[in-house]
């Protein structure tokens, strides 16, 4: 499936910063059509504000963003809403909407962009519900009445009302036990492999970056160091690489494998 | 263009309805699909068998996927078979995912008629402030509790926090109050003039604006002021700490919220509200004072002679005895609400709401309160 190589995001020396820091410098990255990647690095080195300078929350101060072959600098208005329909994002903490039930937060998109009757709505709404492996009953909860994978599940589910056909995850698997990580993997993969969707997903989980991803492209010093499959990046020999994939925590997982 | 492409057509073949699906069954045209959905499900075409022929879809997303499969589902409640045939295969996981779906009818909540739900909400309303009251009641013994501990060990006391607070809630709000009080002072001394001029009673104007100013006026403008701006401050930083489990860190790491939190904006809002009931009824006599020298023609000279004589001590004592009593009612109002919001924006603002409005009650009703009992005792 991930043989199209068509890029549906490339960014091209892209400076984004703070005040008279620069967080990102002169950085590179391709997201290609139908692929999981994986996006590491340490904490506090830009990982989210390469997902919310692309996503257009955070201005960039040099270099190009194209999103499915389009400059997003040259876009009109209602241009860049057609984009932001074609992308989900499912933000950290969640960010659903609390005053809304889960089943209105998943409908939100649904109702501003499509006209849609209330009952298919509402179908809609409940097989986003089962595809995110939530009971029927949860979309009358409010989010504050979740639990942290639930709400991460309800998340995943608003972001993918509209089909997307790019999704931003950002660390999906945090804060959750080992088992709910891996059955949201698995989620994630099936989802890939049912809507094709193409996922970018900043994580730190190891067993993540294994099992799902495509591809994996790693951060530091506000540039993409490497980038590729995950056993390409574990035979790399960079310091910073070198003390991630093999530090003591990531030892267990993949220090057999050698 | 202009007329709707067609998406469904169905075509009986001997004892097997044929459906055929065309096009892109994708949400941007899930509104012209439905229809077309629904017009042949209300046909009620009787067959033994139903193929749904998906050889001329072009694309299909979650939504094009679930009209198909409710077509489906159709035929199927009714016991006829029912297939679909000629979907490209890489579609094939996404009608499985959604055929697997929506199996049990969701539990629809039960809609009550208009006047049950009304009645429903003023029978609610009702216990609610009862809950309110005792809330409140509860409240007010916590913080008892609290200053009690606190007065036994003063070195817990958090100072620095008061000052802080102070800061916010005394300091920052002079200007506002200044400005406000002074328009006060002003339009009560211009009304006066203008009506009394009619009985040549001008110059009482000075006493009732010295009067009403230090007595009434003055607290209670800031009173409501200071609810406004303070009081939902409290409530608002106080729900954000709760919705973000600020409160309940504090609570397991053993300080009890209400000392730390609580105690400090309490205290400096008693603190606060007489200095600025005093500099508002300062900013309230001398807006009247200009008032009636620019607009009156009465000098100033005679305006404070005329005020020596029109107030007494006791005047300007009532009102400033009020003003703690309002800084109290207001703090413990903004700080019961605070701690009552749950999880949602929308609690936020209904109890900051919530706060602004039962506290500038409240003040009124104090102050009525008040108006009796100084009466009482002949102040």
């Amino acid at each position: 499936m991930a043989t199209a190589q068509e890029n549906v995001i490339s960014v091209r020396n892209l400076r984004v910063g703070f005040g008279d820091r620069d967080v990102l410098k002169d950085l590179n990255l391709d997201l290609k059509r139908g692929e999981i990647l994986g996006f590491v690095g340490a904490s506090g080195s830009g990982k989210s504000v390469l997902a919310r300078t692309i996503l257009g929350l955070l201005p960039k101060r040099a270099g190009t963003i194209e999103v499915f072959g389009r400059d997003v600098d040259k876009m009109s208005e209602e241009e860049r809403q057609a984009v932001e329909r074609r992308w989900g994002v499912l933000f950290q903490g969640g960010a659903l909407f609390s005053s809304l039930t889960v089943r209105q937060n998943i409908q939100f998109p649904l109702r501003e962009n499509l006209h849609l009757s209330q009952r298919l709505m509402d179908e809609i709404a409940l097989a986003k519900l089962e595809m995110v492996g939530l009971e029927a009953d949860v979309g009358e909860r409010l989010p504050s009445e979740l639990s942290g994978g639930m709400v991460k599940r309800a998340a995943l589910a608003r972001s993918l009302a509209l089909d997307p056909e790019i999704v931003f995850l950002d660390e999906p698997t945090s804060g959750l036990d080992p088992i709910s990580a891996g059955d949201f993997d698995d989620l994630i993969k099936a989802l890939q492999q049912t809507l094709g969707l193409t996922v970018f997903m900043v994580t730190h989980d190891l067993d993540s970056l294994h099992t799902v991803c495509d591809r994996v492209a790693a951060l530091s010093g506000g540039k993409v160091i490497a980038v590729g499959p995950i056993d390409s990046l574990l035979e790399s020999k960079d310091p910073w690489l070198l003390a991630y994939f093999h530090g003591k925590r990531a030892h267990s997982r993949f220090g057999k494998k050698k | 263009m202009g007329v709707e492409p067609v998406y469904l057509q169905s075509e009986l073949q001997g004892k097997k309805l044929v459906l055929s699906a065309q096009g892109d069954w994708v949400s941007a045209h899930a509104n012209e699909i439905e229809p077309q959905v629904e017009n042949i499900l209300n046909q009620r075409q009787q067959a033994e068998r139903v193929e749904i022929d998906a050889s001329a879809v072009k694309r299909i997303d979650t939504i094009g996927a679930w009209l198909i499969e409710r077509l489906k589902r159709n035929w199927e409640k009714g016991g006829t078979k029912a297939a679909i045939t000629g979907l490209d295969p890489r579609y094939k996981v996404l009608l499985d995912e959604v055929a697997a779906s929506n199996r049990e009818p969701p539990k629809t909540r039960k809609r009550e008629t208009p006047i049950a739900d009304t009645l429903a909400y003023i029978g609610q309303s009702a216990a609610e402030s009862w809950v309110d009251l005792k809330a409140l009641v509860q409240f007010l013994g916590h913080v008892m509790v609290a200053a009690g501990r606190v007065l036994m060990r003063p070195w817990t006391f958090r100072f620095t926090s008061v000052v802080n607070q102070l800061d916010r809630v005394g300091f920052r709000a002079v200007p506002i109050i200044v400005l406000i009080m002074f328009l006060i002072g002003a339009i009560l001394a211009q009304q006066g003039i203008f009506h009394f001029r009619r009985f040549g009673a001008e110059t009482y104007v000075v006493d009732m604006v010295g009067i009403l100013v230090l007595r009434e006026v003055g607290v209670l403008i800031v009173s409501i002021m200071i609810a406004g701006r303070s009081g939902s401050a409290y409530t608002a930083e106080l729900g954000s700490m709760k919705m973000r489990e600020e409160i309940d860190a504090l609570r397991v790491m053993g300080f009890d919220p209400v000392e730390v939190l609580i105690l400090p904006r309490l205290v400096a809002l008693i603190i606060a509200m007489p200095l600025l009931t005093f500099i508002g009824s300062m900013a309230g006599l001398f807006g009247g004072g200009l008032v009636t020298w620019l607009y009156g023609g009465m000098p100033p000279e005679v305006f404070i002679e005329r005020l020596r004589d029109a107030i007494s001590r006791s005047t300007f004592e009532v009102g400033m005895i009020k003003a703690p009593f309002m800084a109290f009612v207001i703090g413990l109002i903004a700080c019961v609400e605070g701690l009552r919001v749950a999880g949602s924006a929308e609690s936020l603002g209904e109890h900051t709401t919530a706060s602004v409005v039962k506290a500038i009650f409240l003040v009124i009703v104090l102050d009525g309160l008040f108006a009796i009992f100084f009466a009482g005792i002949d102040m």
